[in-house]
C-alpha cells in the first residue's frame, strides 16, 4: 500500500503552484504539509484526491495512477477539506449514518452513537447540524474518521475551529490511525505527536521562493 | 453500487421534507401561471381547449427551470457534493439518484395536478388522461436535461438565470411534441401514439446520456 506522486505539475492561471514534485507515503507514515498561505496545498491535496486533475506528472496508488482505478482508490480514500460535507437540514445522527452509506458502509446504531460519543457529542445525536456551532460542526465532520475504513486519510486543516480539547483527540485519532498501519497526509501549523510510525515533511514555501527569486 | 442510490434517493427526500416551502412553491408557481391565462386570455370554452395544451407546457417548463438551480446549488455549497465525487461509486449512478429525487419532488407533483388544470380548462375526460400521460414521459426528461445546465452553471455568479436561458432552447422538442399530443387527442379520428412513442425516445435518450454528463460536467466545475 503506498502512495507515489511523480513530478507532479499545477499551475493555476499562469501561476506556477509547484512543479517536480515527487514524494512517497508509506503504511504507518504521517506526512506534515507546510506551506505558506496561497502555496498550493490545497490544491495538492485535492489532486491526490482526484478532484483536481494536475498538469503534468502522475499520483500512483500501489503503482496504478488513481484516475484508471476510480472506485478502488476512492475506497481507501477519506477527505476532509475546508468544508465540513454536512447537510444543515438533516440531524447529526442522520449526517453521520448517510455520510458513511455514500462511502459504502452500513454502520450500526451503536457504532454511530460510540463515534459521537468519542468525538464529545454524546447527547447531540438528534440536533438540527444548523443549530450546533461551528466547532460542533467540525466535530460531526470530525466523527466520519472514527466510522470510515479508509486508509489513506486527507485532511485540509483538520484542526480549525477545534477547541483545545477537540484539538488533542483529534492529535489521538490521527496518531491511532498511522499506529493502525493507516497513513494520513495534512496541512496544519499544529504538531501531532505520534506514538509510533513516522513523520514526513513536505514544505511548498521553498519551491515558490526559488520561483520568486528566477 | 445501488445502496448509495438508496441513501442519497432518500437524503434528498428527507431533505425536501424539512423543507416543504421549496416543493410547494414550484406546484404553487405552476398553478398560478395556469390560472393567469384564462384571465389575459379570455375564458370562453373554444379559446381556453385551444390554448391548453401550449399553457401547461409552458406552465411545466417555467416551473421546472425554477427549481434546477438548487439541484446541486446546495450541496455544492455545504461540500456534500464534493464528499459525492469522492465516494467509491460510480457518479452517474448518484447523479441519477439527485435526477429521480428532483423529478419526484417537481415533477411528479405537476403529472398529479394536471387534472385540475383539466377542469380549469374544460378539457374532455380523455383529454386530461393523455395531459397526464405525456406529462408522466415528459418531465423526466426536463429535469435530466436541467440536470446537465445545473452542473455546468455550477459556482457561477448568476447561474439561475443562465440556467433558464441554456435549458428554455433545448426543451422545444419536448414542449412541441407535449402540447401536440395534448391537441391531437381533442381532434376525433387522430392517433396520439406518434407524439407518445417521440416523446419515449426522448426520455430514454436523455437516461441513456444525461447521467453521464451530468456527471462529467460536475467534475468540471469543481475543478
Amino acid at each position: 500500500m503506498t502512495l507515489e506522486v511523480k513530478n507532479l505539475q499545477c499551475i493555476r492561471g499562469d501561476r506556477e503552484l509547484f512543479t517536480n514534485l515527487s514524494f512517497q507515503l508509506e503504511a504507518n507514515q504521517l506526512m506534515m504539509l507546510e506551506g505558506q498561505n496561497g502555496s498550493g496545498k490545497t490544491t495538492l491535496l485535492r489532486s491526490l484526491c482526484g478532484l483536481y486533475l494536475q498538469d503534468e506528472g502522475d499520483i500512483l496508488w500501489d503503482g496504478v495512477p488513481i484516475h484508471k482505478q476510480d472506485e478502488n482508490y476512492r475506497r481507501e480514500l477519506l477527505y476532509l477539506g475546508h468544508l465540513n460535507g454536512i447537510k444543515a437540514d438533516l440531524t447529526v445522527i442522520e449526517n453521520l449514518r448517510i455520510n458513511a452509506g455514500l462511502a459504502g458502509e452500513v454502520p450500526t446504531v451503536d457504532v454511530l452513537m460510540d463515534a459521537l460519543d468519542t468525538i464529545g457529542l454524546y447527547a447531540f445525536e438528534d440536533f438540527p447540524t444548523s443549530q450546533l456551532s461551528q466547532g460542533q460542526k467540525r466535530r460531526v465532520a470530525l466523527a466520519r474518521l472514527l466510522i470510515s475504513k479508509a486508509k489513506l486519510w486527507v485532511l485540509d486543516e483538520p484542526f480549525v475551529a477545534l477547541d483545545i480539547a477537540a484539538v488533542e483527540l483529534l492529535q489521538t485519532i490521527i496518531a491511532n490511525h498511522v499506529d493502525n498501519g493507516g497513513m494520513v497526509i495534512l496541512t496544519t501549523h499544529q504538531e501531532v505527536p505520534l506514538t509510533s510510525g513516522k513523520i514526513k515533511r513536505l514544505s511548498l514555501s521553498d519551491k515558490s521562493f526559488d520561483k520568486d527569486e528566477n | 453500487m445501488f445502496n448509495a442510490f438508496w441513501v442519497l434517493l432518500k437524503r434528498d427526500l428527507l431533505l425536501a421534507l424539512r423543507r416543504r416551502s421549496e416543493v410547494f412553491t414550484v406546484l404553487f408557481f405552476f398553478l398560478i401561471v395556469i390560472s393567469l391565462f384564462p384571465l389575459g386570455v379570455g375564458s370562453e370554452d373554444a379559446t381556453l381547449k385551444k390554448i391548453a395544451p401550449g399553457v401547461v407546457w409552458i406552465a411545466a417548463l417555467l416551473a421546472s427551470t425554477l427549481a434546477l438551480d438548487r439541484l446541486f446549488a446546495n450541496d455544492y455549497l455545504d461540500g456534500t457534493l464534493e464528499q459525492l465525487i469522492l465516494a467509491p461509486q460510480s457518479l452517474s449512478i448518484m447523479v441519477f439518484a439527485k435526477m429521480l429525487a428532483h423529478w419526484l419532488l417537481t415533477g411528479l407533483p405537476l403529472v398529479l395536478i394536471a387534472p385540475l388544470v383539466g377542469l380549469f380548462y374544460h378539457l374532455p375526460t380523455a383529454t386530461i388522461g393523455v395531459m397526464m400521460l405525456v406529462l408522466l414521459l415528459g418531465t423526466p426528461v426536463l429535469s435530466m436535461i436541467g440536470a446537465i445546465a445545473a452542473a455546468l452553471t455550477l459556482g457561477l455568479r448568476g447561474g439561475g438565470v443562465l440556467v433558464s436561458l441554456l435549458v428554455l432552447p433545448l426543451y422545444i422538442p419536448i414542449l412541441v411534441y407535449g402540447s401536440g399530443a395534448i391537441s391531437t387527442s381533442m381532434v376525433e379520428g387522430l392517433s396520439i401514439q406518434p407524439y407518445i412513442l417521440l416523446l419515449s425516445a426522448f426520455m430514454l435518450l436523455a437516461l441513456i446520456f444525461s447521467p453521464w454528463a451530468t456527471a462529467s460536467a460536475l467534475k468540471i466545475s469543481l475543478e
